[in-house]
C-alpha cells in the first residue's frame, strides 16, 4: 500500500509545522548587528541637536555663519564660524591636490600597466599607508615635512613649524591608499572588451587607459574623490598636531590655522564648565561638520548608484 | 620607412579614396622584414601563415597551422569549443599580446610581412586588421564618439562627420541612427550595438575585419542582417569569421577551415587545423573523417 508521507499518527512527516526557534534567534542577533551601526549614527544626531539648538538661542544663526572672528573660549567671546571653515577648506585643497593626482595614477599604474605579479605586491603595501595611525602621521608631518616646507617655501617669508601645508600634505599621503584602491576597484570593473575594443582600432595603451578605462570608470573615480574629501574633513589628529591650532581667516596654507575638528578635539579636552556657550559651540560646530560630510556621503552615493547601472 | 604598395590597396572608388594605398607597419628605419617580401608575393593571398603554435604560459593552444587567407573573401574558422579557433584568429592582429603569458611561434605574412618581426608596430598592425568581438562592447561614449573613436586616436581631428556617416552606413545602421548619434551606444538594442561595433572597425578603414563569433550573442533576424552585412563588405574588405554555427559558415563563407582539438600523449589539449578547402566542399566532400563527423553533427 502507498504510504502518504505524515499520514500516520506516529510520523507526522511533512505535515509537522514544527517552529525552528534556532533560526529565528540566529535572524534576531544578525538584525541587531545591522541595526547597531543605524542605531548608533541617530543616537549621535539625537545627542548633538538638543546643545546645538540651544547654542543657537543665545548666538544668532547666520552671525555664526557669516562671522569671521571666531574666539568663543575668550572675552568678550566671537562666535563667526567662518576661519576654523576656512581652515578646514585649505587643508582639505592640500591633501586632496596629494592625493587625487597620485592616488589616480597609482590606481592606472595598477590597473593598466602592472603586471599580475607585481600589482598582488604593490597593493597591499600601499593599502598599508592607510593602517598606520593617525598620530604617527602628525608627528611626521610637524617633524619631517614641516623643514622641508619652511625650506623650500618660494615666495615672501618662510613659514612657521605649525602650517596648515604640511599638515595637508601628510593628510594627503593618508587617503592617498583610499583613493587609489576605490579607483582601482573602479578600473578593474571596466569590462576587458572594452580596452579590446579600443586596442583594435589601433589604440596605443595609453590612449586605451585615458580614453576608455578612465571615461568609463568616471563615476568611480568621483566617487572616490568625494569620500576623499569627506575623511580630509573629518579628520582631526594631524591637523591638530601640525596645522597650528589659531583660527585664521586666510587662504595662505603656509600660515598657522585651526581646523572645525581641531577646534572639536581642543576645546573638548580643555576645561569648560558644561552648560556653559563655549561648552555647546563644541556641538554647534559638530553639527556643522556632521552635515557637511552627510551631504557629501549622500552625494558619493548618488554617483556610485549611477556608476552601477552603467554595465548592468 | 617600409613602403609596399600593394596593388588590391592601389583600386580607387569611394572608400578607397580613404585608405593610404601603403602599408606602414613599422616605427623605424629600414626593417629585417622586407627581407620577406617576395615569399607569398601572391596579391590573392592577404595572410600565409607558416607551422604557427601558440603557448599561453606553459601550456600549448594551437600547433603547427599552415594556412592561407585570401583577398575579398570571407574565411570561416569552424569546429567545436576549445579547438583554439579564437586563439588564431588573435594571432593575425595580434590581440594574443594583449595576454599575459601569450607567445606566438612560427610566421605569420602579412601582405608578405612578417607580423612578428622585430620591427613591427603591433599597434600599427591593429589599426590595419580591425575586429569585431563575440559580445558588442560598444564604448559607454555616444553612437558618433564610438565611431570616430578610432580616427581620433589614429590623429584625426577634421572631416570626422563624413567618416562617421560613411562607416554607419556601410554598416547599414545610418537610417536607424542618424537622428540621435549623441545618445549613447548602450542604448541601442544587441544588433544594433554589433553593427555599431563593426562601423568603428570600419571608420578607421582597415583592410581586414576578423570577427570572433560576431552573432553569438544576436537572434537570429539580427544575425542575418549581419551575415547580409558580411556578404556585401567583401566586395572591399577581407573577413576572417570564427563561428559556432555551422549553417553561417555555410551561408556566408567563400572558404573554411575546420579546426579540432586533439589530445596529446602529454593529456593536453591542443588545437589543429583538420582542413581547409572551399566551402561547398568542406560541407558536401570533406576530405577528412573528421571534418565529416563534425559538420554531420557526429560529434563536437
Amino acid at each position: 500500500m502507498l504510504r502518504i508521507p505524515g499520514s500516520s499518527p506516529n510520523d507526522p512527516g511533512i505535515l509537522r509545522a514544527r517552529r525552528r526557534y534556532g533560526e529565528r534567534v540566529v535572524i534576531g542577533i544578525l538584525f541587531c548587528c545591522a541595526a547597531l551601526s543605524v542605531a548608533v549614527t541617530v543616537g549621535i544626531v539625537l545627542s548633538l541637536i538638543p546643545p546645538t539648538l540651544e547654542f543657537f538661542r543665545e548666538v544668532d544663526i547666520f552671525a555664526f555663519l557669516t562671522g569671521t572672528d571666531w574666539a568663543p573660549l575668550f572675552v568678550p567671546a566671537k562666535f563667526g564660524v567662518l576661519p576654523i571653515v576656512m581652515g578646514t577648506i585649505v587643508v582639505t585643497i592640500c591633501a586632496i591636490s596629494v592625493a587625487v593626482p597620485f592616488g589616480l595614477g597609482t590606481a592606472i599604474y595598477l590597473s593598466e600597466y602592472a603586471r599580475p605579479r607585481v600589482r598582488k605586491l604593490l597593493k597591499p603595501l600601499i593599502e598599508l599607508l592607510a593602517g598606520i595611525p593617525t598620530v604617527i602621521y602628525g608627528y611626521f608631518a610637524l617633524k619631517f615635512i614641516s623643514p622641508f616646507v619652511q625650506n623650500l617655501w618660494p615666495v615672501g617669508d618662510s613659514p612657521g613649524v605649525f602650517n596648515a601645508l604640511s599638515a595637508g600634505l601628510v593628510m594627503g599621503i593618508m587617503i592617498l591608499p583610499m583613493v587609489a584602491s576605490l579607483s582601482e576597484d573602479a578600473l578593474s570593473a571596466v569590462p576587458h572588451g572594452l580596452r579590446e575594443g579600443a586596442y583594435a582600432l589601433g589604440s596605443s595603451k595609453f590612449e586605451v587607459s585615458t580614453r576608455v578605462s578612465v571615461p568609463a570608470a568616471l563615476s568611480g573615480i568621483v566617487a572616490a574623490f568625494v569620500l576623499a574629501v569627506s575623511r580630509a574633513v573629518g579628520e582631526t589628529m594631524i591637523v591638530l598636531i601640525a596645522a597650528g591650532g589659531t583660527p585664521n581667516m586666510s587662504l595662505n596654507p603656509g600660515e598657522a590655522m585651526q581646523t572645525m575638528t581641531a577646534f572639536i578635539a581642543a576645546a573638548g579636552t580643555g576645561d569648560l564648565p558644561q552648560g556653559s556657550t563655549g561648552y555647546k559651540t563644541i556641538f554647534a560646530v559638530g553639527s556643522l561638520l556632521f552635515v557637511a560630510t552627510f551631504m557629501m556621503n549622500v552625494f558619493s552615493n548618488r554617483i556610485v548608484l549611477k556608476y552601477r547601472e552603467v554595465y548592468e | 620607412m617600409v613602403n609596399r604598395e600593394t596593388p588590391d590597396l592601389m583600386e580607387a572608388d569611394a572608400t578607397r579614396s580613404l585608405r593610404t594605398p601603403v602599408i606602414v607597419l613599422t616605427r623605424g628605419v629600414e626593417t629585417e622584414a622586407l627581407s620577406n617580401v617576395g615569399e607569398a608575393d601572391d596579391p590573392q593571398t592577404v595572410f600565409s601563415v607558416r607551422g604557427l603554435d601558440v603557448h599561453y604560459g606553459p601550456t600549448i593552444a594551437v600547433a603547427g597551422i599552415d594556412l592561407d587567407i585570401p583577398a575579398r573573401q570571407i574565411t570561416a574558422l569552424i569546429g567545436p569549443s576549445g579547438c583554439g579557433k579564437s586563439t588564431f584568429l588573435r594571432c593575425f592582429n595580434r590581440t594574443n599580446d594583449l595576454i599575459p603569458g601569450a607567445k606566438v611561434s612560427g610566421s605569420v605574412l602579412y601582405h608578405g610581412l612578417d607580423l612578428y618581426g622585430p620591427q613591427i608596430d603591433p599597434v600599427e598592425v591593429r589599426r590595419r586588421i580591425g575586429m569585431v568581438f563575440q559580445k558588442p562592447n560598444p564604448f559607454p561614449k555616444s553612437i558618433y564618439d564610438n565611431v570616430a573613436f578610432g580616427p581620433r586616436v589614429n590623429g584625426q581631428r577634421k572631416g570626422l562627420d563624413e567618416v562617421v556617416e560613411h562607416a554607419l552606413t556601410r554598416a547599414a545602421l545610418w537610417d536607424e541612427v542618424k537622428d540621435k548619434l549623441k545618445k549613447s551606444g548602450l542604448a541601442l538594442s544587441g544588433g544594433q550595438q554589433q553593427r555599431l561595433c563593426i562601423a568603428r572597425a570600419l571608420a578607421v578603414n582597415p583592410d581586414v575585419v576578423l570577427m570572433d563569433e560576431p552573432c553569438s550573442a544576436l537572434d537570429p533576424i539580427a544575425t542575418s542582417r549581419i551575415e547580409d552585412l558580411m556578404v556585401e563588405l567583401k566586395r572591399d574588405y577581407t573577413i576572417v569569421i570564427v563561428t559556432h554555427n555551422m549553417q553561417q559558415a555555410a551561408r556566408v563563407s567563400d572558404g573554411t577551415a575546420f579546426f579540432t582539438a586533439e589530445v596529446r600523449d602529454s593529456g593536453d589539449r591542443v588545437g589543429v587545423l583538420v582542413e581547409y578547402d572551399q566551402t561547398e566542399t568542406i560541407f558536401t566532400a570533406p576530405s577528412d573523417s573528421r571534418t565529416e563527423g563534425y559538420i554531420t553533427g557526429r560529434f563536437g
